[in-house]
């Protein structure tokens, strides 16, 4: 797994400002150019919104078309003419989904797994982040490089191996030997993400709390601690999507059916739909109920991710 | 950047403490990287060393039943990399890795662009599309986007038909090579485009618009504006969008692996991750498996390096 392939990256370093000041968008533009110039110019600036509403329309289109056809019922997804509309919907496709086997335990393991992932993320990463962060020791810079690295390396490169080492240690189909793999793999960009924050808090905040008496581990959890609330919230939702939907490893370290993640459910579940004509109702239904609860989480905090990731990034 | 910033001091050790735990200061940092430490070395150091190993031992069948291994050099590269179906694949990923990076950046920076230029409102129903693509999970978005291909009653096959070309009724896209890696390359671009666009749209909002004006009085169009000003400022951030997504569509695996289930041919629409997987866990030859995931491992390697060099500069602020 790697902090790419399933699709949320890492933070573009932010450019810094070219100027403080704040701008002043379109006012100066009605400068110049004779009334004629300003229509075709909101002709021009009409045209493009139309545009924008195509290209976003385009890029919904698969996210609407699965809950769509996962409401329809399956006569009208093999009717020759498509459905652009829910004028019949119907719960049925997700009746058959969650009564059929395997999404349950599929649920459970996606579950456990990502639960162990995210809790030692969080704190192997927030102790990590602190050393490099607020330490200067020797092998900082050397450690820094490596975690940089690290996080770039691609689970294609490494999954063969991590499946010997599973094999020969019985963890092949454990939580455990998932969850250490996953851990490994978010922990180098999760570590980076918090080093942001916990250098986003000026250290002379715990000083001053020092100077009042406060011992430095003290004045670290009652002053920087709550601070570092937020980045905590994102390195988790970050290392909550990631174990979620990863699939790379999931694929080598789980082959028994019985240890199915969601991911990997999801496949089989196509493939044994594929036998008898898939029905994609049914398949739709199931993709749906392990997007959406991510796609509700993402939106809901990307903002905040984002301007964390900016703010850590910029006032480090 | 500004001097008030948190610059944690070279020594806080150094500081007075407020009672004499000369010990604490110097080791605590160590301490603390100990789990992250041992996660990282079990997770990947380990895999990363026994591949190394494996790579130059022979480990065949004998292997398999207990035999130990035998020391063979770099035979196992040497006979990985005579083999004409690795060049393919090499060659494969590669050109399907340039054109995807290429083709996700370019259209990412179009709509960056857009998203510039159009009303506020607008601005934010073509984020929130662009979102939601981003948060898909994968394997989610392959099976949608296998629907929407679908051969029978898939919605592209039906819009073509109405557009006129009637020879897509019923059209396999996933059968042929060449519509099989359209077909991923449309996914990629899809899913890979959001992160572009929302990076270099963060990007522009930081050109300052003084800058844009001066030049707009100087005589200067909206064309020489873009090529000479803006495109300019936002290089350092192009470039590094650029680099990732290279690094990133090195490595495409799931994407091609869940196509290939619908029955396209697997040995033509292999990239380089599928066909380590296909020699390791397939036809079990891990030494040619190991051999083929160092030679990834280095290039990746290779091609990070720009990238950890540009966020290292950002830690030494």
């Amino acid at each position: 797994m790697s902090a790419t392939t399933t699709g949320v990256p890492g933070p573009v370093a932010a450019q810094p400002a070219r100027s403080g000041t704040p701008a002043l968008p379109t006012a100066a533009r009605t400068r110049r150019g004779a009334p004629g110039g300003r229509t075709a110019r909101r002709v021009r600036r009409a045209l493009l919104g139309l545009l924008a509403l195509v290209v976003a329309a385009v890029w919904a289109f698969p996210v609407y078309w699965m809950v769509l056809s996962s409401v329809l019922p399956s006569a009208r997804l093999r009717a020759s003419t498509p459905t652009f509309l829910p004028t019949s919907a119907t719960l049925a496709n997700y009746r058959s989904v969650l009564d059929g086997d395997g999404f349950g335990s599929a649920l459970r393991m996606s579950l456990a797994i990502t639960g162990v992932t995210v809790v030692a993320v969080l704190a192997f990463a927030f102790l990590a982040a602190l050393a490099i962060s607020r330490f200067r020791f020797r092998g900082r810079l050397t450690f820094v490089v490596a975690v940089l690295f690290v996080q770039m390396l691609p689970a294609e490169g490494l999954f063969i191996a991590q499946y010997k080492m599973l094999s020969s240690t019985n963890l092949l189909n454990s939580v455990l030997g998932v969850s250490v793999l996953y851990t490994a793999a978010v922990v180098p960009f999760t570590i980076w993400m918090l080093r942001g924050f916990v250098a986003g808090v000026p250290i002379e905040l715990e000083e001053a709390a020092m100077v009042d008496g406060l011992s430095r581990t003290r004045a670290f959890l009652r002053i920087t601690f709550p601070l570092l609330a937020p980045g905590l919230v994102a390195s988790g939702v970050y290392a909550f999507l990631q174990a979620w939907n990863e699939f790379t490893v999931a694929l080598v370290a789980l082959p028994a059916e019985s240890a199915r993640t969601l991911p990997l459910w999801l496949r089989s579940f196509l493939a044994s739909s594929a036998n008898r004509g898939v029905d994609w109702g049914e398949v739709m239904a199931a993709s749906t109920l392990i997007a959406v609860p991510v796609i509700v989480f993402f939106l809901i905090v990307q903002g905040r991710m984002t301007s964390g990731l900016v703010s850590g990034a910029v006032k480090g | 950047m500004t001097s008030t910033a948190a610059r944690p001091a070279p020594a806080p050790a150094a500081r007075p403490a407020p009672r004499p735990r000369r010990r604490g200061p110097r080791l605590t940092p160590y301490a603390l990287l100990v789990p992250a430490v041992a996660v990282l070395a079990a997770g990947l150091g380990y895999p990363l060393f026994w591949q190394v190993v494996t790579s130059l031992q022979e480990f065949g069948l004998a292997q398999q039943f207990g035999q130990p291994p035998t020391f063979v050099g770099l035979d196992n590269y040497a006979r990985i990399f005579t083999d004409d179906r690795l060049w393919a694949v090499v060659v494969r990923s590669i050109v399907f890795c340039l054109v995807n990076a290429f083709l996700t950046v370019g259209t990412g920076v179009l709509l960056a662009l857009l998203m510039k230029a159009v009303h506020p409102v607008v601005r934010v129903v073509l984020q929130v599309g662009l979102l939601l693509a981003w948060a898909m999970p994968m394997v989610a978005a392959v099976t949608v986007w296998k629907w929407l291909f679908d051969w029978r009653t898939g919605v592209v096959n039906w819009l073509l038909v109405q557009l006129g070309f009637d020879s897509y009724a019923g059209h396999a896209w996933l059968a042929q090579p060449l519509s099989f890696f359209f077909v991923a390359t449309v996914i990629i671009v899809w899913m890979s485009v959001p992160f572009v666009a929302l990076s270099v749209y963060a990007a522009l909002t930081q050109v300052s618009d003084e800058v844009l004006e001066a030049a707009r009085i100087d005589g200067a169009g909206p064309s020489r504006i873009l090529w000479h000003i803006t495109l300019p400022l936002v290089r350092p951030v192009l470039s590094i969008v650029l680099l990732l997504q290279i690094i990133w569509d090195l490595r495409v695996f799931a994407q091609i692996k869940l196509l290939q289930d619908g029955g396209a041919p697997v040995s033509e629409t292999n990239l380089l991750g599928n066909f380590i997987y296909e020699t390791g866990i397939g036809r079990q030859d891990f030494a040619g498996a190991a051999a083929v995931s160092i030679f990834v491992l280095a290039l990746t390697v290779l091609l990070s390096w720009p990238y950890v060099r540009s966020l290292l500069k950002e830690d030494a602020r």
